[in-house]
């Protein structure tokens, strides 16, 4: 077994998503945390000043947020849906809907559809209002090697 | 490219976008007609997904394609219009070799008065051999509001 799979696996077990999220160095150079409650992950990207992709305006790099909603989506397959392999991203689509001021943000997933070979995610990025999203995508995983 | 002057692009796209400085990005080639951009994004394992096989996370490609798409549209207005991604799909092909810097290039195909469309391609070697591909369109002149019937009416002109 991968060193990966391994990790899931203890992950699984123990519920302690936040050690696999920091185990993965992308993440971790995002600022990317993770919190479990009643069940329902939220993700959070913390406001830094190496995230800052229009300095005039001033808002996040919209890479940023296309990377913390595909993350979203990867640990809400890997807590809801069994998965014998890594989950590889296919597609991803992002909608931007707002500037994301600097200030940390908040990231939710949900699973569309669970197929056998690929599973359908969708995600939802937001800072003080989650009625007022800053951008959402939909992707694409690969669950069968 | 010739007419070009890299240094002065790199001074605005790089210096003074932490985010793009952070990652280490660089525009290598940029023309006018048409209008195109190329980026070069150093290995850096601090990107990597997976920290045994050393494999960039998908993540830092996104970012990639979609700097280099934004640059290839400022190359087509030839003006500093602000501009926002409105949405950008990107398929992933393979993943990227660890150790090996990853390249963009992409082309903004085309402009209307408030909407530029692009394409683009993150390659190691060439863009013929792709690790993704990208479309992306982004609302101009928006200066980070979300689009009001004012700016549907906007002339076009240079801010």
């Amino acid at each position: 077994m991968s060193t990966a799979l391994a990790k899931i696996a203890e992950a699984r077990k123990s519920g302690d998503w936040m050690a696999l999220l920091d185990w993965v160095p992308y993440l971790r150079f995002l600022g990317i945390t993770l919190e479990n409650r009643d069940g329902v992950l939220t993700g959070r990207m913390r406001y830094a000043e190496h995230l800052v992709g229009n300095p005039t305006l001033p808002a996040l790099h919209g890479g940023t947020l296309g990377a913390l909603l595909e993350a979203a989506c990867q640990f809400e397959v890997l807590y809801r849906a069994e998965s014998a392999v890594l989950p590889k991203t296919i597609t991803l689509t992002i909608d931007y809907l707002r500037s994301a001021k600097p200030q940390d943000v908040l990231v939710r997933a949900r699973i569309v559809k669970q197929g056998r070979r690929v599973v359908t995610a969708h995600a939802t990025a937001w800072q003080e209002n989650e009625e007022k999203p800053v951008a959402s995508a939909t992707v694409h995983l690969l669950v069968m090697a | 490219m010739s007419g070009v002057d890299l240094e002065s692009i790199n001074a605005a796209f790089r210096d003074f976008v932490p985010h793009n400085r952070a990652l280490g990005l660089e525009v290598t080639g940029a023309s006018f007609e048409p209008a195109t951009a190329t980026l070069r994004l150093p290995y850096d394992a601090r990107f990597a997904g997976n920290p045994d096989s050393g494999v960039l996370h998908g993540g830092v490609i996104t970012t990639l394609l979609d700097a280099c798409s934004g640059a290839s549209v400022y190359f087509k207005l030839q003006a500093p219009t602000p501009i926002a991604t409105l949405d950008l799909r990107i398929d992933y092909l393979k993943p990227a070799t660890p150790g090996r810097d990853v390249f963009a290039r992409a082309e903004c195909f085309h402009v209307t008065r408030n909407v530029a469309f692009v394409r683009a391609v993150a390659y190691h070697d060439t863009p013929e051999a792709p690790i993704a591909v990208g479309n992306a369109t982004f609302a101009l002149s928006t200066k980070g509001r979300p689009v009001t019937e004012s700016d549907l009416s906007f002339s076009g002109s240079t801010p």
